[in-house]
């Protein structure tokens, strides 16, 4: 079973414009690690970097310490961004193939691919032609051709994109199962929700270069230390506390960014006033940690 | 199976990787499926072996009957001659009546007694050609070596060669081609190759489309003789046999050499709209044996040339054979020039494939394909 998938030092040009700048992140076992960024940010090009579908300029791509070569790859799951099943053949019997050239016997490989399209909600389609598929079914097809092989390591691009939320369910819902049994998941997205929702880890990439990358809650603490809101009855006089500021005050409710122990200050002296009827560390959801990543970003490029 | 008893998790142990023998079946095998299950297949074939049986049985019909002279009118006085020479005949009262059956149309021609005691043949706007020859006296006829192919024949053969390589050859070759751009179009190439190795990929795709040419050929050249012996011309039959077989086997060999360059030109593109473009030179390359053959059928050296140059011997070196121009140990030597520019041809075009197949967006320059990393 493989472990830990790693991206190191990795840079890609494009004629003049450079894709990827030293990138580095890992895809650790049994954990699902969701990898945002804008478009153009180069998700894309790493995923096929990791895939072996584009060779890097420079920099590494290791499984366990060691450098992933094609052998290896090819136990691995692999969703392009750019959506792809030969559009005549019909899903069950691609799916099927796809099974078969992984080593799976004829019917074994129907087998995987019958339930894997009832997990997804396809069977009903499974002897139509690809191209006679809707595009959100298609997406399901794709994700289905990813997984019938029982993958090592499942890198999927965009996965969500397309999906109408009961299809998102079956999905996370399979990618879940797949973490838990110990293989490795990178996925990307631009639906910040999703990835909130799913990922055990995360990487921030913008402009080719990586921004932020860690365990999520650890991220989101990263990004949460100096603010809190407070609820209470009285709150003007917080405008003149030293060390506080405010970010925006309504009737009864504050936010300010202060370091810790101002925050507590803050806190006994709210309650010495009269009652606080709350009183927390303001934890950033995804869109707004990814929103100050890429503000930050566009400075750096500014 | 039911949905919930599925093991999403791999609790069972994963099969071992295939060989790449299984994978470069599996891969034919589709090719092959993916193009008999098209109605268009059937309906093409279908078709061919329509015009390669008619072709025959009409030759063999329209042969008989141009080459046979006319029904003629013939005066009292000749008609012994006439009858003699086994002519078909009406009897007429004299030179007006037999004219006027001539100007009718009720026969070809018409056969007088002249003043001179000679006969004349009268057509109507055309020399009556034939009829005056079946009347003539020939001298004996001899000849020092056995007899060459007629004109007519030769020329036939050579076409029939030529147009069964170039057709085959062509469809098949494009459709490993556009098979290629669809591929690398639809992406399923980024898939294909995260579990097949490249060379394998290419292999199967070459080797099952060669399976589809060969089997069109040899069923084409097997409904060439059964038209043959039909049509009972066993002489013929006798004359073509060997150069057939070779034709098959020389058409095997080299329709390898021309798919993979019809696959490795076709990798160089991402889009179907740019895939004639890069095609073009394969397909020239497909159709000068065709053209050669047209136009110097009668020419030895240029058929010499031909039947030795690896794309254009799979015509070549047959019309040869047919003409009886090759020594038995030619074929044996141009099978050994093919083999090896096969070979040869295939390890470039393994290389580009590889180096091109997964570069999108615009086309990758064959140089830069073919040069080392």
């Amino acid at each position: 079973m493989a472990g830990v998938i790693a991206l190191e030092h990795v840079s890609k040009r494009f004629g003049d414009r450079v894709a990827l700048d030293d990138v580095g992140f890992e895809v650790r076992s049994g954990r699902l690690t969701g990898f945002v960024g804008g478009n153009g940010a180069g998700k894309t090009t790493a995923m096929r970097i990791l895939m072996g579908v584009l060779t890097a300029d420079s920099g590494q791509v290791l499984i366990d310490g060691r450098p992933l070569d094609g052998a290896t790859r090819r136990g691995f799951g692999y969703m392009p961004e750019e959506r792809g099943l030969y559009p005549k053949m019909k899903v069950l019997e691609h799916l099927a193939y796809l099974a078969r050239l992984h080593g799976y016997d004829d019917q074994a490989a129907r087998q995987r691919a019958q339930a894997l399209l009832e997990r997804l909600g396809l069977a009903a389609r499974a002897n139509d032609p690809v191209d006679a598929l809707s595009l959100g079914n298609q997406q399901r097809a794709q994700i289905a051709a990813a997984l019938v092989h029982d993958p090592e390591v499942l890198v999927l691009d965009e996965p969500f994109s397309g999906l109408d939320p009961i299809a998102v369910d079956a999905v996370v819902a399979v990618l879940k199962e797949r973490a838990a049994g110990g293989v490795p998941v990178l996925f990307s997205s631009h639906q910040l929700d999703v990835v909130e929702r799913l990922c055990d880890d995360l990487v921030i990439i913008a402009g080719g270069t990586i921004r932020a990358a860690g365990e999520r809650e650890e991220l989101r603490a990263q990004f949460s230390t100096s603010r809190f809101e407070l609820s209470a009855s009285d709150l003007g006089w917080l405008r003149a506390e030293p060390g506080v500021t405010v970010v925006d005050l309504t009737d009864g409710e504050v936010v300010f960014d202060a370091d810790e122990a101002t925050a507590q200050r803050v806190l006994g002296s709210a309650l010495d006033r009269g009652p606080v009827a709350r009183f927390a560390p303001v934890t950033p959801s995804l869109a707004e940690i990814f929103r100050e990543v890429m503000a930050d970003s566009q400075e750096v490029r500014a | 199976m039911s949905a919930t008893s599925f093991p999403v998790r791999s609790t069972s142990p994963r099969p071992p990787r295939p060989t790449v023998v299984r994978l470069v079946t599996l891969v034919a095998r589709r090719e092959i499926l993916a193009h008999v299950r098209t109605r268009s297949f059937w309906v093409s074939t279908a078709i061919l072996l329509a015009l390669v049986l008619g072709g025959i049985l009409a030759s063999s019909f329209l042969g008989e009957k141009i080459g046979q002279p006319p029904k003629v009118a013939a005066v009292p006085e000749v008609v012994a001659h006439v009858e003699a020479v086994g002519l078909t005949y009406v009897e007429v009262p004299d030179q007006v009546a037999a004219e006027r059956a001539v100007r009718d149309k009720t026969v070809g021609a018409a056969v007088l007694l002249g003043a001179d005691g000679a006969l004349v043949v009268v057509g109507l706007d055309a020399w009556p050609t034939t009829v005056a020859q079946t009347l003539a006296v020939l001298p004996k006829m001899q000849t020092l070596e056995p007899v060459k192919t007629d004109e007519g024949m030769r020329f036939l053969v050579s076409i029939a060669f030529g147009i069964v390589f170039a057709m085959a050859a062509v469809t098949f070759g494009m459709t490993i081609a556009q098979n290629t751009v669809t591929e690398k179009q639809t992406r399923v190439v980024e898939i294909l190759l995260s579990a097949v190795p490249t060379r394998a990929l290419l292999a199967g795709k070459v080797i099952g489309n060669s399976v589809l040419a060969l089997g069109q050929t040899t069923a084409i050249a097997a409904v060439a003789v059964l038209g043959l012996v039909v049509t009972q011309r066993d002489a013929l039959l006798g004359q073509i046999g060997a150069p057939v077989a070779w034709f098959v086997l020389f058409f095997a060999v080299g329709f390898v050499l021309l798919a993979s360059m019809f696959a490795a030109s076709a990798a160089l593109v991402s889009r179907q709209e740019d895939l004639s473009a890069v095609v073009q030179p394969v397909t020239w390359l497909v159709m000068t044996p065709y053209l050669l053959v047209v136009f110097f059928n009668s020419n030895p050296m240029v058929l010499t040339v031909m039947s030795y140059v690896p794309f254009s011997a799979p015509v070549g070196m047959p019309v040869r054979l047919f003409l009886g121009e090759a020594s038995w140990w030619e074929p044996l030597l141009s099978l050994v020039v093919l083999v090896a520019s096969t070979v040869l041809v295939v390890g470039v075009g393994a290389r580009v494939y590889e180096r091109s197949v997964l570069r999108m967006g615009t086309r990758v320059r064959l140089g830069e394909a073919l040069r080392a990393r």
